[in-house]
């Protein structure tokens, strides 16, 4: 048993959610297929969640580094199948499988439209989803990331709203424009690492950060932004998101904000900053301004919109302006609070968006002016929602605050002004945030339509619940998230900070195959001329 | 067998298929001129298609090569056929219902396919200038004809006659540049050519790379690469649609086959020179492919600029001049004919009272009343945009591999940046069936299209776990190539 859930644990949970889909593509299409295609994706989530804890978050070893539950199949020509994870994508794996009994759950009683088709979707997009977390080869990799678009797509298009065409195609392609480009790099990387194994490249790049040479880095590095940026997503290629979110279904918010946008962290952290550490300390200062600019900008542009959803979604992209400031701060505070705010996040707008669900289920509207006073009728939802509010504000005491704190720790040890400057998005993120409250929430409830309002009901409390108990838990006590992390990060962080040291950067560039360290001293004169900044 | 025979051994596949050829069209003449007869005739010739194809896979091995190395018989051509024959064999099976509609199903038409068949195994073992003529000319003759089949319909006759005028115009420029090669090399064979091309510099070889031009600007025609794909949509749509399923595919495989054996093994000494010719080719074809299809209704005329778009991104492969992209040319013709035939299966279920569709936007909807039609389709697009998992990816991956593997970044950027404009409109066809408001339903999905458009969208989805052997096959067939 021990020996199963080692070897084959990761592709078991990767590809659980797919058993689903041959028994309610078997359905018949009336109301009880619908029915039974609910209760089928459901149970099919949760068993997936059951075995993702029984069989990765327990057996994970928190004191080591390396990938664990490494599986490794030949594939076909020079691919191979080959899973992993380590304490910087463990987390994520559970966080899909957390978020998708949700998901589907809150899609209970809204979609009632092709039903069979959207739980189809839904657990195919879980599968992707586990994958892109777990794949250890740079083509398996792709494979499940740009995978992901489809269903995606497709749950936008299908079941979205008004303007849900234009949404799912500005989705798709920007998305897949600047994933074309990150695929290209990864054939350059083929070709002159010889492997697309990750693990080996990030073991090859850790013993030899010369194994590409610096100008190699840089386009290697902007080639992987290109996509990452997009996904993640950074000011100015956000203009997706917004678009993406309001149009999608109150669950297809839910996944985009709560695990797709992470695909461009984790990227980051996978890909950028142990493969090309030189290029990343050196393009630093380009991510530092993209973020600042994402902070204070998009704060601001959220203070101004009418719609609920549009302005979480822009709240989401300041907060990813955290992340990706703490990953390239390089430092371990970083890209802790980096890792940290990503899960959190992944809680937080998950639980803002299926609030905005709940109402939007009840009313048919997102306009903020629509609602008010609704702490008359709904105590429970604005109570709830107030703990994801202060959640999102950063509040001590809530989840929200640690990634936002150790993010802003990092930075502020590279770069002061870039923390001074990111610290202005807090105290905005608590404008727009409790703005949004106050006039959803609080006031008069003078609105003929909001009279008859009912508080949520069971189904959403359970929905609720879960979310609401692990955002304040990881406020108060973040071990069981920190502990996971700190040894693939230390690690990260260390090979970063050798790779980057004055010493090795002037190291000679050797041959792609060889895994030799060059001591400086032996090197020819001639080879620092490439290297000088 | 005696011996003098035993020689011609290599070249039974095409012995079988033309005289199966030739045979039918003696059975079709004495049998009553029905429609059922003619559709006997048909599963004959897909017979003998069969008949050729087995042979080639279970009786070919190593190198041959005949009357003085005119016909060369190796793994390349022995898979390059296969695709070819395949390519034929499911077009004919496509074309019997429709062609009964239409009240054309005549014996001539098989027959012709085989003709044409033939004509496409000779291409893709010509090794020489006589007999990449014989087989090119064999074919498009044949093609004409087909092209025009339903000779009471306008526009069917429009399309065999520009087919036939452009086609013969660069049919035309085509032996003028081989009449010029033969005139420097003083020999047709490609091995003397290469021989003679090799290590002479641009000056010395003008008239050379003046026939190469001329040469490459048929077989660009044939291929339908830009600048010379203006038949193409014309064609398309002129043509019934089983016709123009078989153009899209058995064609296209035997040109660039050809195309791959004139560059590769003709004039591997001056690839500098044929490299710019391809590389600007494949660029144009992919962007105006890619741009030109977006304002199509027709869906026939969007899938002839994805044929134009489908061929520069297969040129890519050739564009790299190495083992890697030949591979990729060879993996990514096999793909887009399995894809091209799936969705041509799609566009002849486009039927709602006895009448064929070709507007795209009759596809309204059509997740709505027939789902797995919209399901087979909606894969197919995603596979011919180039988007994991379907096996589509793997085509554009291995040509791209290839291209960075020679460092051709400009081309391999533009050829990624085509693809995402190229994603646009199949994405459309998608959105059209999945998104939009459904129409009356189409009629139900007939036995031939039904189970092509089905083991083709199966082998998009789960072509990807089994690529392996596939793969290898086509590594094998490019080790036929020295670089």
């Amino acid at each position: 048993m021990i020996s199963f859930s080692n070897s084959y644990a990761l592709s078991l949970v990767t590809f659980m959610p797919l058993i689903g889909v041959p028994f309610i593509m078997a359905l018949a299409d009336d109301a009880s297929g619908q029915r039974n295609a609910r209760w089928i994706a459901l149970f099919v989530t949760l068993f997936t969640f059951a075995l993702s804890l029984l069989f990765i978050w327990y057996p994970f070893d928190r004191n080591i580094a390396e990938f664990q539950f490494v599986e490794e199949v030949t594939w076909f020509g020079e691919f191979e199948y080959k899973m992993g994870v380590d304490g910087i994508s463990m987390l994520f794996v559970i966080l899909t499988t957390f978020l998708m009994p949700l998901c589907i759950l809150a899609s209970w009683e809204s979609v009632k439209e092709r039903v069979s088709e959207y739980m189809i979707a839904f657990l195919v997009l879980e599968t992707l989803m586990i994958g892109v977390f777990c794949a250890l080869d740079l083509v398996l990799f792709y494979l499940f990331f740009e995978a992901s678009l489809i269903p995606m797509f497709l749950i936008i298009g299908v079941w979205g709203g008004g303007r849900r065409v234009y949404a799912s195609y500005k989705f798709f392609l920007y998305t897949l424009l600047g994933s074309v480009l990150m695929l290209l790099a990864m054939m350059f990387i083929y070709w002159n690492a010889g492997t697309t194994d990750i693990q080996d490249l990030i073991k090859n790049t850790a013993e030899n950060p010369q194994l590409f040479p610096a100008d190699v880095q840089w386009w290697l590095w902007l080639a992987f932004f290109a996509s990452f940026a997009v996904k993640m997503p950074m000011w100015p290629v956000h203009t997706w998101l917004p678009d993406a979110h309001v149009e999608a279904p109150t669950a297809g918010s839910v996944i985009l904000a709560g695990i797709l946008l992470k695909m461009g962290g984790y990227g980051f952290l996978r890909f950028s900053i142990p493969m090309f550490p030189m290029a990343s300390v050196e393009l630093a200062p380009l991510v530092f301004t993209l973020s600042v600019i994402a902070i204070i900008y998009t704060s601001l542009v959220a203070l101004a919109q009418e719609d609920i959803k549009k302005l979480i979604a822009y709240s989401s992209v300041a907060h990813m302006g955290f992340v990706t400031m703490g990953i390239f701060a390089g430092n371990t505070q970083g890209v802790d609070g980096a890792i940290f705010q990503m899960l959190s996040h992944g809680l937080v707008s998950a639980a803002l968006f299926l609030c905005v669900g709940i109402i939007y289920d009840r009313m048919h509207t997102r306009e903020i002016a629509a609602y008010g006073g609704l702490a008359n009728r709904m105590p429970i939802y604005a109570f709830c929602f107030m703990v994801f509010t202060m959640a999102n504000v950063g509040l001590p005491g809530t989840s929200g605050f640690v990634g936002e704190f150790l993010t802003l720790l990092g930075a502020f040890k590279t770069n002061t002004w870039v923390a001074f400057l990111a610290t202005t998005g807090v105290i905005l993120s608590a404008s727009y945030a409790l703005l949004l409250y106050r006039r959803v929430i609080f006031g008069q409830l003078d609105k003929p339509k909001l009279m008859s309002i009912q508080d949520m009901n069971v189904r959403e409390i359970v929905i609720i619940v879960p979310l609401v108990a692990l955002i304040i838990l990881f406020g108060f006590y973040p071990s069981p998230i920190l502990d996971v992390t700190a040894v693939s990060v230390k690690n990260l962080v260390a090979n970063y900070e050798a790779a980057i040291q004055p010493g090795t950067a002037l190291a000679t560039p050797t041959l792609p195959s060889s895994s030799d360290l060059v001591a400086p001293t032996q090197l020819p004169i001639t080879d620092l001329t490439t290297q000088t900044p | 067998m005696p011996e003098s025979l035993a020689i011609y051994a290599p070249l039974l596949p095409e012995l079988i298929v033309a005289v199966g050829a030739i045979t039918l069209l003696m059975y079709g003449t004495f049998r009553p001129e029905t429609q059922a007869e003619a559709v006997k005739v048909g599963w004959l010739a897909i017979f003998v298609l069969l008949l050729a194809g087995g042979t080639i896979i279970y009786y070919g091995e190593g190198t041959q090569s005949l009357f003085t190395s005119a016909f060369i018989n190796d793994d390349f051509a022995r898979f390059m056929k296969v695709l070819a024959l395949l390519g034929s064999i499911f077009a004919l099976m496509l074309s019997f219902d429709d062609f009964k509609d239409h009240g054309i199903m005549k014996f001539e038409y098989p027959v012709l396919v085989l003709l044409a068949t033939v004509g496409m195994m000779v291409m893709i073992s010509a090794g020489d200038l006589i007999a990449l003529y014989i087989g090119l000319e064999l074919q498009s003759l044949a093609l004409y004809i087909i092209a025009a089949f339903r000779r009471d319909c306008i526009r069917s006759s429009e399309a065999g006659l520009k087919y036939f005028v452009l086609g013969a115009l660069s049919s035309g420029m085509l032996l003028y540049g081989a009449s010029l090669i033969y005139g420097f090399a003083g020999s047709t064979d490609f091995q003397v050519i290469a021989n003679a091309a090799k290590g002479a510099d641009v000056a010395t070889n003008l008239w050379l790379i003046f026939g190469l031009v001329f040469l490459l600007v048929g077989l660009a025609f044939k291929i339908s690469a830009v600048p010379f794909h203006m038949w193409t949509p014309e064609v398309y749509e002129g043509s019934t649609t089983p016709v123009t399923a078989f153009f899209a595919t058995a064609p296209k495989v035997a040109a660039i086959a050809l195309l791959m054996r004139v560059v590769l093994g003709a004039f591997p000494g001056i690839a500098a020179q044929w490299q710019q010719i391809i590389i600007f080719v494949a660029i144009a074809s992919m962007l105006l492919g890619a741009f030109a299809a977006i304002g199509q209704r027709n869906i026939k005329r969007l899938m002839a600029y994805s044929s134009i778009a489908n061929i520069g991104f297969a040129l890519i492969g050739l564009a790299a001049n190495n083992m890697e992209g030949t591979q990729g040319v060879l993996i990514y013709m096999a793909i887009y004919v399995v894809m091209t035939l799936g969705t041509f299966a799609c566009i002849l279920s486009m039927r709602r009272d006895e009448q064929s569709l070709e507007d795209i936007n009759e596809l309204s909807g059509l997740a709505k009343n027939n789902l797995p039609m919209a399901f087979a389709l909606m894969v197919l697009m995603f596979s011919l945009a180039g988007i994991p998992p379907m096996i589509g990816f793997f085509a554009k991956y291995y040509v791209f591999l290839a291209a960075i593997r020679a460092e051709l970044y400009t081309l391999a950027v533009v050829g990624v940046l085509a693809s995402v404009v190229g994603a646009y409109y199949y994405l459309r066809i998608v959105k059209i069936m999945f998104f939009d408001e459904a129409r009356d339903p189409f009629q139900p999905v007939r036995f031939a299209p039904g189970v092509i458009m089905t083991a083709s969208a199966l082998l998009m989805v789960g072509g990807v776990i089994g690529l392996g052997p596939f793969v290898d096959a086509a590594l094998v067939a490019a080790n036929t190539f020295k670089f």
